[in-house]
């Protein structure tokens, strides 16, 4: 048994240790967001957050998050109480299929967390690991942006979020 | 005579008599040859088959339609609540479900809106009629001045029927007529709004919104071990180890069909793999050399058609042009590998798939079980998205052949990258031979258009179209491809020009043939075909020296495509003469998808780094007319994605592979566009034409974006590239040449 900590609560796991955090994620948490797209590293579906660090969780074995602080797109918001990520995301209508766009928002997601106002060469850099194969790049970035200023907002008004 | 009920008959072809009853067996039986119905109704006439209402009021607008991510289950809500007028929230949209939905085919080619949309919009709008006229026979007034307002009728005196109340039973099981009383477009309230989509606030907060979130009590985990390459034999396979594994409950072999169950998802991989390393294959695969596609595919057998013929084909102008362009394999590339949950209980099979055709793949999923298609019932559940057919339909093969050997238990099989990549049906290679010439105005002569092309379309259709049934013991062969017949075509998909020209010939070449497995793929042969005909008109122009708009414009009488070329050009700022700065070029290209759905002309700004070749998409604008528009923001984002998703296409994409095997099966091998490739700007203007029927759209922006990058590419170096895709090499050599 492991035991991981995911959306700020301990979970006791019975996994083997070399089982990729994705599957732990999905199959023994029951979670949806974390997308299984490569198992490669490749694509960013898999992005969670490690300890305020996006990490390609189907590359990432279950052995190396045991006592880590592990966040998934789950842990930041709900459809009735979004977070500003995913509140920026609903505004920018920021997906079609979507499948990748739960990676893409918790890189963004970190990336906001250590530099609230990126430029967007920097976003750009960040989001490298990331494939959409639709074609929405130019609504993601710009939900990037709108997650910044939400954020800016809110912290500017002590948490109180700004209305569009 | 059962007393006195509503005619709907008569009320909806427009008397409003309200006195007639008849029972329902007999009284629709229609003329054949009377007109038909518009869009999907003129095949799934019943109105219940479209529309619901429960006595709560509730509305439920069914669709056999697959929502792969475009968004029209949101633009179908939209058409659904305004022509009953209702909230758009008081509306549930239902897809495609063998069990619940008309059977509409495959969803492909742009035809949801055409199709599903316009059944909709018809099916409400007579719903509605039929609610007012019960309504009226109810209060005993006169139908005339009733309206309807948030699902209530409502009399000329200020009394309100809801809905529910007026509907019971099969009260709506009635067949459609050929008119409808259709909502006078100036007073719509949710059509023509960018309502935001239903499905995206579940899949940006982790709800479960993919098949690939689907949890089956009690499911467990497969995992198919495919072959080699192409007709790859299984000589050998000791399966004991592996079914000692942890997790593992069975390896399932049938013939050349390979795979392994396990209680948990990771184990089923870990077992996969094992699986893998015990089986042994012999390969058969003659591969066609791949630096050598464009003469491989002129020289194989062809089915040689003259499509179109204007004027005397042997006029020649004073100066003429030639040109050949090519198109390599090119992968859907998904970002979600295909995956399926299938269950049999007794002896009744249920597939939860993404493919884009529930009925079809039913017929084919029956076909390989050998059992009855009632027998099978497919529920579309959304997938990442496909832009044509991918791995789904093999997938749900996967697990219908799987869920077989486990009755009772649900089993969800999960494709791998390398599966999906090595094994979905590529869109196919082309080869396209152009020849025109000028006359003394500088106006084209002639023009003659040749295409060599496999079929785009090779989906079940039977059993032989599926993977596994190709690969069982008792096999399945693959059927004989066929093409696709104009006016929408195949490899010929907008092969005849759009342009008027007074004398030309469009030849088309089938090759029957397919070395590599192909299908299926964003607007088939559309993307090539487009891309020649424009990146042509681009030299001809130069030719003839001639703005490339004005030059499109002397050849184009069709008046909204004039107006889609204008519109783009004025919001790109194009100018007549202008030069780009240096190392950029400018480009413009324009199509009507199939030459009947939607227009869409693109300009483009590129940059061209004369070192290393490398180009860079700097901003794109396009115009797109898609009739009367639902849901403009639905409708920009299609258009933006069909724009950078061509651009990779364009730049980047070619399949790869060796003698014997596919050699593209990751992203590394199959690069894609990545953030850094990401213009800076790309900005839609739509043309609405409001009441017009519907234009599929989905698909009319990849051959023009392919073009217009190509165009601008040639204005920034002066050397024109003509072998997709329009890599960085490519381009370099072009420059050094």
């Amino acid at each position: 048994m492991t035991t991981v900590t995911v959306n700020g609560r301990d979970h006791r796991v019975d996994a083997e240790p070399d089982t990729p955090l994705l599957y732990v994620l999905r199959d023994e948490l029951g979670l949806n967001a974390a997308k299984f797209g490569c198992g490669l590293g490749q694509c960013g579906a898999c992005t969670v957050i490690v300890d305020g660090k996006a990490v390609l969780s189907c590359v990432t074995p279950l052995l190396l998050v045991e006592g880590k602080q592990v966040t998934t797109l789950e842990g930041l918001g709900s459809v009735e109480t979004p977070a500003p990520i995913q509140r920026a995301f609903i505004e920018e209508q920021a997906a079609q299929c979507g499948y990748c766009i739960a990676g893409m928002m918790m890189r963004a997601q970190a990336l906001l967390q250590r530099n609230i106002r990126p430029s967007n060469d920097e976003i750009r850099a960040e989001l490298m690991p990331h494939l959409c194969r639709c074609g929405t790049h130019m609504r993601i970035l710009r939900a990037v942006h709108r997650a910044a200023h939400l954020m800016q907002t809110a912290d500017a008004s002590t948490g109180r979020r700004s209305t569009p | 005579m059962k007393g006195p009920v509503l005619d709907r008959r008569s009320v909806l072809a427009g008397s409003g008599a309200l006195i007639v009853s008849f029972s329902l067996g007999e009284a629709f039986a229609q003329d054949p040859a009377a007109p038909k119905p518009p869009g999907s109704l003129a095949t799934a006439p019943y109105l219940d088959s479209w529309i619901r209402i429960d006595a709560d009021g509730g509305i439920t607008a069914f669709t056999g339609k697959a929502e792969l991510g475009q968004g029209f289950k949101t633009a179908f809500q939209q058409i659904a609540a305004e022509e009953l007028d209702v909230a758009f929230a008081q509306v549930k949209v239902v897809t495609a479900d063998t069990s619940r939905t008309a059977n509409e085919g495959y969803t492909s080619g742009s035809h949801s809106m055409q199709d599903s949309g316009t059944a909709i919009l018809h099916a409400a709008a007579q719903v509605r009629a039929l609610l007012v006229a019960e309504a009226a026979r109810r209060l005993d007034l006169p139908a005339e001045n009733f309206r309807t307002e948030n699902g209530a009728v409502i009399a000329p005196d200020g009394r309100r029927v809801a809905y529910g109340e007026l509907v019971a039973g099969d009260w709506l099981h009635v067949q459609a007529q050929p008119t409808s009383p259709l909502k006078d477009p100036s007073t719509f309230r949710v059509i023509g709004q960018p309502v935001p989509r239903v499905d995206i606030p579940a899949k940006v907060t982790g709800g479960a919104a993919y098949v690939q979130d689907l949890r089956l009590p009690g499911m467990v985990h497969a995992r198919v071990v495919r072959p080699p390459g192409y007709g790859a034999q299984l000589t050998a396979c000791d399966t004991a180890a592996v079914e000692k594994l942890p997790g593992v409950i069975k390896v399932v072999r049938d013939g050349n069909f390979l795979a392994v169950v396990a209680k948990k998802e990771f184990q089923a991989i870990k077992a996969m793999a094992a699986l893998a390393a015990a089986a042994k294959w012999t390969e058969t695969a003659k591969l066609p050399k791949q630096d050598d596609l464009p003469r491989m595919l002129t020289s194989l057998p062809s089915q040689d058609k003259t499509i179109f013929q204007a004027g005397n084909a042997m006029v020649a102008g004073r100066k003429t042009l030639e040109a050949t362009y090519t198109r390599p394999y090119q992968s859907h590339g998904s970002i979600g590998p295909s995956c399926a949950v299938a269950q049999s209980v007794d002896d009744a099979m249920t597939v939860w798939t993404h493919t884009q055709g529930v009925y079809p793949d039913r017929a084919a999923i029956a076909e390989m079980l050998r059992v009855p298609p009632a027998s099978v019932r497919l529920i579309h559940v959304e997938g990442s998205g496909c832009y044509g057919h991918n791995g789904a339909d093999d997938a749900a093969a996967d697990a219908a052949l799987i869920a077989r050997e486990l009755p009772g238990v649900p089993v969800r099989v999960q494709w791998m990258r390398e599966q999906e990549h090595g094994w979905e049906p590529y869109g196919p290679a082309m080869v396209t031979k152009l020849k025109a010439s000028l006359d003394d105005s500088g106006a084209i002569a002639d023009w003659h258009f040749e295409v060599w092309s496999n079929t785009h379309s090779m989906r079940p259709g039977g059993a032989g179209s599926l993977l596994a049934a190709q690969h069982m013991a008792q096999p399945f062969a693959v059927p004989a491809a066929k093409p696709i017949p104009l006016p929408e075509g195949g490899g010929d998909r907008n092969a005849i020009p759009i342009y008027t020209f007074p004398n030309a010939k469009v030849v088309h070449h089938f090759i029957p043939d397919m070395p590599i497995r192909i299908s299926a793929m964003r607007a088939l042969g559309a993307y090539h075909n487009v891309f020649s005909i424009e990146s042509f008109m681009d030299e001809l122009a130069s030719a003839a020296g001639a703005d490339p708009v004005e030059f499109r414009l002397r050849h184009l009488d069709d008046p909204r495509g004039r107006d889609v070329i204008e519109r783009a050009a004025q919001g790109f700022g194009w100018q007549k003469g202008q030069k780009a700065p240096p190392d950029r070029g400018y480009g413009f290209a324009f199509a009507r998808y199939k030459n009947l759905a939607a227009y869409c002309a693109i300009a483009s700004e590129v940059e061209v780094n004369r070192d290393t070749g490398r180009p860079r998409l700097v901003r794109a604008v396009a115009a797109v007319d898609g009739g009367q528009v639902v849901n403009p923001d639905g409708l920009i984002n299609q258009i933006e994605g069909a724009i950078l998703q061509s651009m990779s296409w364009t730049l980047y994409e070619a399949v790869s592979f060796d003698d014997g095997r596919i050699t593209s099966i990751d992203w590394q091998t199959y690069p894609i566009l990545r953030f850094n490739a990401v213009p800076d700007s790309v900005t839609v203007h739509i043309i609405d034409r409001p009441g017009k029927p519907f234009l599929g759209s989905g698909e009319t922006g990849q051959g023009p974006a392919a073009a217009s990058i190509a165009n601008a590419i040639a204005d920034a170096c002066g050397k024109r590239v003509r072998d997709l895709p329009l890599t960085r090499r490519k381009i370099k050599a072009a420059i050094d040449a």
